[in-house]
Order: structure tokens, then C-alpha cells, then sequence
């Protein structure tokens, strides 16, 4: 490791244990792209921007690793000279993001439920816990069942278990060839092609729809893609792929609205959900986009009987708009905090109220 | 009856099983006293074979009161000792939950009880298209419970991922009976990923009472081919080059002479006996798909050297090249009394210093060793073969087992891929692993078992342990005296 992103390292431990000594919470950024997301956490900012650079990286192993801070373009950036992604397509949310913010926060692009997510490509973590130890779990191996799985269980944990300084990855190959077909139907129909590719061999990696047209993207090999793209008909966008990273990244028109925006994760099912305001539906039929001034607690009313979860993205009020795990699971997702961080230090309060 | 099987535990766990769910005597319990690692056994206190939720929560509590050990247990196929009974313990069966609940083809998911077997979800689902992916080598017989708690892998992980990939809700019950659902069919779920930290804990934080499965569609086309290498770095670099080539094949296997010859002598599935490497490689997907990367692969394993490249011509043959892999473990087990499995993952660029260091451990060991290796995605298992009917060649296995998965960490690998620590290389976890994330590990095992009662003593060393086995051997790969020789 070189001497600087060394010695940031020893640095931002030495913080962790004079705040554990003196109890004061620390606020871990990295790019400070995410901020919008997760309950409010008010602590002294703790910065992870200077534990950067690619540690290594073998194309043909299907693995990188890399320091927290590396801004997550510089990793697509050298994963796409040798052909290569980041298969869950995550999110940057603006140009600082950096890949310990973007693993912390867990968030999958729009192939999620064709490819996986986030927390499926974590292979290995080095971190720092709440005493300040740093720790090295999983590894640089796509199979590895030594201990328990530590480094997917800080995908999605916005930084309250350890401070990521370290992640490795598993990788893929970007498909040769990507097309978008578009479909302009009503919803149920939609619905109901969107839900149907789970169960089919198809080469598609993506499925939404907004505005009264469903776009499903293939993405394989050249003939994979030609002979989907003959099976499913549809109509090619004149656009290319552009749509996808729009709406990865919230560029799209609908999410420039001013109201306030919701996330809501769904089991897929054939039918539309009807919810308040404005809709894009996303991950074919597993995630909805709404803009919509409704309350938190009515959303959570209609989404629950469908197995669905509330999200609030970005707005004012954040800790009224945040799902939290039901009774016995958030009691046991406290304990858990508490076995890494036993003196609530790190982004306290961020994924779930403290107690 | 032991010490901790107090009378009162005994009539409590009377009242709340029917009598047919208790085993007492010793000749019932003998079946239970070993899973797949048969070197490590032991009669449990008492078995018991719950066939409902409320049964499982019934024993849960009652241990948990009277602080007695439970060690659940799926079909028992497991190779590390993870099943391994407690002498006073429970010994709690999964069997009887044996049902496919519910299968939703909307969503293609399966909900179904931990005693269902792996592979009759696949069949019970065929008919729909669909399968689960994950397929370790024993799924005719083990169980998806087992799967979960072993976070079992197979032949096309590469592609398809572990169990961890294809699980997406469990139903769990926590020591002392409460039962808690963990993920769930809608992504992402508010709070810690606590599903990825059950799958692969080896039953040390609860035990699972059912399971969301996903499920996939079955690719329209599947062909293979075999390419035989004259030398293993050759074979390795082929590897390299179609994944280079950005081709994921959803089966890519290398076995070595020695298991090479095993198998051809016990299958006759074609393979060339003076090879120094085969490689098999799968590839699924469409057919014009599946096509064209036969070609690219074909080409490119010509082009790293390989001495003749077969491609199956037809479902039979590709039948046939795989029953070698397959069954490559009683292969071996034809020309050695005795064989042990090993189970490390490497940095697949490390294969060809691994074999070499594998064959000079075993030579001075004076063992044999075959290789078999799952080579997308680096997990290797040597078999050492021995034979246990000569005094000490069990303990030089296990010596050389050791050496092995210590090899496997000092080229930044690990000492298990798939099968787990269980009570087998639970010395070697002092090897991976520094006090810093042990005591973690022991922290997060409190969060669900604070009293320690499930599954004690296997997966995690205590800190105790490793500081007397670290006395003695390599730390990550560093001997305490490098200047000095050893033999």
C-alpha cells in the first residue's frame, strides 16, 4: 500500500478510537454523492476520500480490489480497457461517488434483477470496526465459505457496522453487443411481458416502463441479442442505450419534478400497483419510482400487503421517510450494530433509529 | 444419561415431541453420529425429528432453558464435520420437513422446507422450465437446509452463483424458539443483509425452517467440450483466455493426470490417459449463442496449446464427458482404501506454483494426491488418497490436508470454497484469520446465540485455540524462522 493511502488509513482509525474513548459519532463520507440517503446521522464528518487507488486487478481472474475512496468513474474507467463492468451498474449519483460509498449504500442499477446486486459481487472487505481494529473478511476469491460472510453483510449497511477501506469485487465481462426495444402498451400487458422474462431465456437486462412504453434491454452476445431482439419484437430505440444510464442516474425528466421522490421494492407480480403520483417502473416490475406528495405511512399501507418497502430519495424530512425492520429483526439488526461498533459511533442512526 | 440431559430436560422434551420424533437408544442414534467427514463421530445425546415450526421452537426453547447444546442436520452430506453430533446434545433432524410448499411461477420462486432434497426442487419445477441453479455434487441426496447453512456452491457457480445468489428469504428460529424472517422476495429489504449472514454460517446462529428459492429458466441449449492439455499451465492459461475472451462458460472444470486416469478407469468417459490436464468446459444459453462461442473456445483453447479439442456431438456424448468429473470422488475411491477431500480456493493464476507445491507436499508426506479443480472460479480439491487400515497414515493426511490449505492462503486464497470449516479445519481458520476478526466473528455469533449453544465448537476457533496452534505452526503463510530449512 503506498505511504499515503497507508497512513489515511491509520489516520481515520486513530479518529474511530478517540471518538469511541470520547463518544462522539462520526459521520463517514466518501464522495458525499448519497447524502440524501438513510435517516439523519449527525456526527463530526469522517472523511474516506484519501484511501484511494485500485490495489489490484487481474481481468482474467474476474476480480478487482480496490480502496474505498476511488472515485467509482476511475474503476469503471480501468475495468472498461480490459472489457470489463461492474455487473450491478451502480449508481454515482454525481461525479465524486466513490465505490465504498456506492457499496455502502448498496444500490443496484437498473440489471438488478437480471445480473444481481451489489451485495452478490462483494467478495472481501477490509474495514474498520467501532473499536477501531481494522479487519480483513472474505477475500479475493469467487468462492470462499471461511467465517461468516462479514463483507456482504456491510453492502447496504451505510457505513454503521465499519468504515470500508478496501473492497474487492467480482467482475464480468461487458456483453459484446446491447440493444433497446421499445413496446408502446397499457400497463396490464406490460406488466405482464415485464414479469414473464424472469422465466425465460432471454438475454434481457433491463425492463421499464414510463409513459405508456415498456423498454427492455438485451444485452449478450451478438446472436443472442439479434434472435431476442427477433423474438420479441418491438421497436428499436432510436436513442441506443441512453435511457438506462439516464435513469441509473436520475437524469431522466420524470425524476426532475419537483415532489418529493419514492423508491418502492416489490416481489414481482403480474399487475400494476397503483400508488399516488407519477410512476416509472423499474427492475421489471420489482421496483417503482413514484414522485408523489403522499405520506409516508400511506404508501407503506399500500405497499406492505405486497411484500413492498418505502424508500424516501432525497427530500427534506428524511427520517420520516425511511423503512425500518419489523420488531424482532430490528432488535436483533441493534445487537448486531452494537457487536461492531459497541459504542454507537459510526453514522449512528443512519439505516435505523438507535432504540 | 450425561450431565447435561438432565431428567427434567428429558420429560420437558417428552411433553412437547411426540414420542415417535425422540431417539434414545443407541443403535437408532448410530446413523446420525457422523456426516460426510466420516473421521470425526460421536453419538448424540438424543435425536430428535421435529415435522412442524411449533415442534422446532418447542425444542429451541427448552435447550436454550436448560443450556444444552443443538446441532441441526440437514441429510448429513456435508464434508467438514459441520453436522458432527454433540455427546450431550441434541441433535435436531431437519428430514421430516420435507415439502415443496409453494411455487410461484410469476415470480419463479419456490418456497420450501429445508428438508427438501436439491435436486427435487429442480424436478419438481422441470416441467415449468425452470430449475435452481446451484448444484454441489451430492444434490441427489442433500438438502436445501444443509445448502443454506453451508452456502453450497456446484459445477456452475461461475456463472450461476452460490446458494447465497439464489436464496432470497428465509423462515429462522433463534435459540430460545423466536422465529424471525429474514430477506424476502421484494429487493433489498430495509436494514442489515442478515440473509447473507445466515447463508454459510453453519448452523451457529438458528436454524432454518424454510426457504424462498430462485428459480430460472432452463437454457434451450447446453454443449461441451473437452480440451486435453500437455501441460497444467497450459490448461490454466486457457482459463485466462476465455475469460479474457469475455466468455463466461457455465461449467469450466481441469482435472490432473491422477484423476484423470481414476475416472477414465471407472466411467470410460473418453478422456486421453496422457494428458497431464483436461479441461471441460460448458456452455449454455441459446442455440445460435451457444454456437458461436464453441468456436471462439475451441479456437482458443488450440491456441494456448491444447494437444486435441472434442466437442460433443450430441446430449449423450456430453453425458459422458461429464461423468468423469462426476464422478471423479469414487473414482478415486476405487484406487486408494481411503481418500480425503480437501478444499481450498486460489487465485486461479496461482494453479500451476499450487500443484507444484501440492505434489512436493505430498511427496515428502509420501502420499499421492489427485487434483480436481473447479477452474472459473479457483476452488481446487485435491484428493489425498491413504489408507486408513495402516497406523498413522490418517494423521499424515490430515497433516498434509493442512499444509495444503496453508499453501492455499499464502498464494491469497482461502481454506474452504464450498465445504466449509466445520470441525475440520477449524486450526486453519487460525491461519486465515487474525484475533481482531475472530473476536468479531464471536461477537456477531452472540448477536443470535449469546450462550453459545448452537453448534458449539465448530466454525470459528476460539482465540484460546488458535494461540496454541499458532505457537506451532505458519501465520499467514509466514514460518516464525524463515532463514531456516524445513522439511
Amino acid at each position: 500500500m503506498p505511504e499515503d493511502a497507508d497512513s489515511a488509513v491509520a489516520a481515520l482509525q486513530e479518529s474511530v478510537i478517540r471518538a469511541a474513548q470520547d463518544g462522539e459519532a462520526l459521520a463517514i463520507t466518501g464522495g458525499g454523492t448519497k447524502s440524501f440517503l438513510g435517516r439523519v446521522s449527525h456526527g463530526a464528518p469522517c472523511s474516506v476520500r484519501a484511501v484511494q487507488g485500485i490495489v489490484h486487478y487481474e481481468p482474467t481472474e474476474l476480480v478487482v480490489t480496490a480502496r474505498a475512496g476511488t472515485s467509482l468513474t476511475e474503476l469503471e474507467n480501468t475495468l472498461s480497457q480490459s472489457g470489463q463492468i461492474l455487473p450491478f451498474e451502480p449508481p454515482g449519483f454525481g461525479e465524486g461517488a466513490t465505490i465504498g460509498g456506492t457499496i455502502a449504500c448498496g444500490l443496484s442499477g437498473p440489471c438488478r434483477p437480471y445480473r444481481g446486486a451489489a451485495r452478490d459481487f462483494v467478495l472481501g472487505v477490509r474495514c474498520i470496526n467501532g473499536r477501531g481494529e481494522t479487519l480483513r473478511f472474505g477475500g479475493e476469491v469467487i468462492k470462499n465459505v471461511a467465517g461468516y460472510d462479514v463483507s456482504r453483510l456491510m453492502a447496504g449497511a451505510m457505513g454503521t457496522l465499519g468504515i470500508l477501506t478496501e473492497i474487492s469485487l467480482k467482475v464480468l465481462p461487458r456483453p459484446a453487443c446491447s440493444q433497446t426495444r421499445t413496446f408502446e402498451m397499457p400497463e396490464e400487458p406490460a406488466s405482464e411481458l415485464m414479469t414473464s422474462f424472469l422465466g425465460r431465456s432471454l438475454p434481457v437486462s433491463a425492463a421499464a416502463y414510463l409513459d405508456g412504453v415498456l423498454r427492455v434491454r438485451l444485452s449478450g452476445s451478438e446472436a443472442a441479442v439479434s434472435t431476442a431482439a427477433g423474438a420479441l419484437g418491438g421497436d428499436l430505440e432510436a436513442e441506443g442505450d441512453a435511457f438506462w444510464s439516464q435513469l441509473k442516474e436520475h437524469c431522466l425528466d420524470f425524476f426532475a419534478h419537483d415532489l418529493p421522490l419514492w423508491r418502492i421494492s416489490l416481489k414481482p407480480q403480474n399487475g400494476m400497483m397503483r400508488l399516488p403520483g407519477k410512476t416509472l417502473i423499474d427492475w421489471g416490475g420489482a421496483q417503482y419510482w413514484v414522485k408523489s406528495d403522499a405520506e409516508f405511512e400511506a404508501l407503506v399501507k399500500m405497499v406492505r400487503p405486497y411484500g413492498g418497502y418505502v424508500t424516501g430519495f432525497g427530500g427534506h424530512d428524511q427520517d420520516a421517510r425511511y423503512d425500518v425492520p419489523q420488531d424482532a429483526v430490528l432488535k436483533l439488526n441493534r445487537r448486531l450494530k452494537l457487536a461492531f461498533d459497541p459504542a454507537g459511533i459510526l453514522n449512528p442512526g443512519r439505516l435505523f433509529p438507535q432504540d | 444419561m450425561t450431565e447435561l440431559l438432565s431428567p427434567d430436560f428429558i420429560s420437558a422434551l417428552q411433553k412437547v415431541l411426540p414420542e415417535r420424533a425422540i431417539l434414545w437408544s443407541a443403535d437408532e442414534k448410530r446413523p446420525y453420529e457422523c456426516d460426510g467427514l466420516s473421521g470425526y463421530k460421536a453419538l448424540p445425546g438424543v435425536v430428535t425429528l421435529p415435522d412442524c415450526l411449533e415442534q422446532v421452537c418447542a425444542v429451541m426453547r427448552l435447550c436454550k432453558q436448560y443450556s444444552v447444546p443443538v446441532v441441526a442436520r440437514g441429510a448429513g452430506t456435508g464434508l467438514s464435520g459441520g453436522a458432527t453430533p454433540h455427546p450431550e446434545g441434541v441433535l435436531l433432524s431437519m428430514a421430516r420437513f420435507n415439502r415443496i410448499l409453494s411455487v410461484d411461477p410469476v415470480a419463479c420462486t419456490a418456497r420450501v422446507q429445508p428438508g427438501v432434497r436439491n435436486l427435487a426442487i429442480s424436478e419438481a419445477v422441470a416441467e415449468r422450465g425452470l430449475y435452481y441453479a446451484p448444484d454441489p455434487s451430492s444434490q441427489i441426496a442433500c438438502t436445501i437446509g444443509g445448502n443454506v447453512a453451508e452456502n453450497a456452491g456446484g459445477v456452475h457457480c461461475l456463472k450461476y452463483g452460490l446458494t447465497v445468489h439464489n436464496v432470497l428469504a428465509a423462515e429462522v428460529v433463534l435459540m430460545g424458539g423466536e422465529v424471525i424472517e429474514i430477506g424476502g422476495e421484494a429487493p433489498d429489504q430495509p436494514g442489515y443483509d442478515l440473509l447473507a449472514a445466515f447463508i454459510g454460517s453453519e448452523g451457529m446462529l438458528g436454524v432454518v425452517t424454510e426457504i424462498t428459492v430462485r428459480l430460472l429458466p432452463v437454457p434451450p441449449t447446453a454443449k461441451a467440450l473437452m480440451a486435453a492439455f500437455g501441460d497444467v499451465e497450459q490448461a490454466a492459461s486457457a482459463v485466462a483466455a476465455i475469460i479474457a475472451a469475455g466468455i463466461i462458460p457455465a461449467g469450466l472444470e481441469m482435472m490432473d493426470t491422477p484423476a484423470i486416469i481414476a475416472a477414465e478407469d471407472f466411467v470410460q468417459a473418453g478422456y486421453p490417459r496422457d494428458a497431464a490436464a483436461i479441461l471441460l468446459c460448458e456452455l449454455d444459453g441459446t442455440d445460435a449463442e451457444v454456437q458461436t462461442e464453441i468456436e471462439s473456445v475451441s479456437s482458443l483453447l488450440y491456441e494456448c496449446g491444447a494437444r486435441s479439442v472434442d466437442i460433443a456431438r450430441d446430449e449423450s456424448e456430453r453425458q459422458r464427458f461429464w461423468s468423469g468429473r462426476k464422478n471423479a470422488f469414487p473414482a478415486v475411491g476405487r484406487i486408494s482404501p481411503d481418500y480425503y477431500c480437501i478444499d481450498g480456493t486460489i487465485p486461479r493464476r496461482a494453479l500451476g506454483e499450487v500443484l507444484l507445491g501440492i505434489s512436493e507436499l505430498a511427496a515428502r508426506a509420501g502420499l499421492r494426491v489427485a487434483n480436481v479443480f473447479h477452474a472459473g472460479d479457483g476452488n481446487l480439491h485435491p484428493l489425498i488418497l491413504y489408507d486408513s487400515g495402516k497406523p498413522g497414515e490418517f494423521e499424515r493426511t490430515e497433516a498434509l490436508g493442512a499444509e495444503i490449505l496453508q499453501l492455499c492462503v499464502r498464494v491469497g486464497g482461502t481454506i474452504t470454497g464450498e465445504h466449509g470449516v466445520g470441525l475440520e479445519k477449524i486450526d486453519q481458520m487460525c491461519v486465515q484469520f487474525g484475533e481482531a476478526e475472530l473476536e468479531q466473528f464471536h461477537a456477531l455469533k452472540a448477536v443470535f446465540d449469546p450462550e453459545g449453544l448452537l453448534n458449539p465448537g465448530k466454525a470459528v476457533p476460539t482465540l484460546s485455540r488458535c494461540a496454541e496452534f499458532n505457537a506451532m505452526h505458519v501465520h499467514h503463510g509466514e514460518l516464525p524462522h524463515p532463514e531456516l530449512p524445513r522439511f
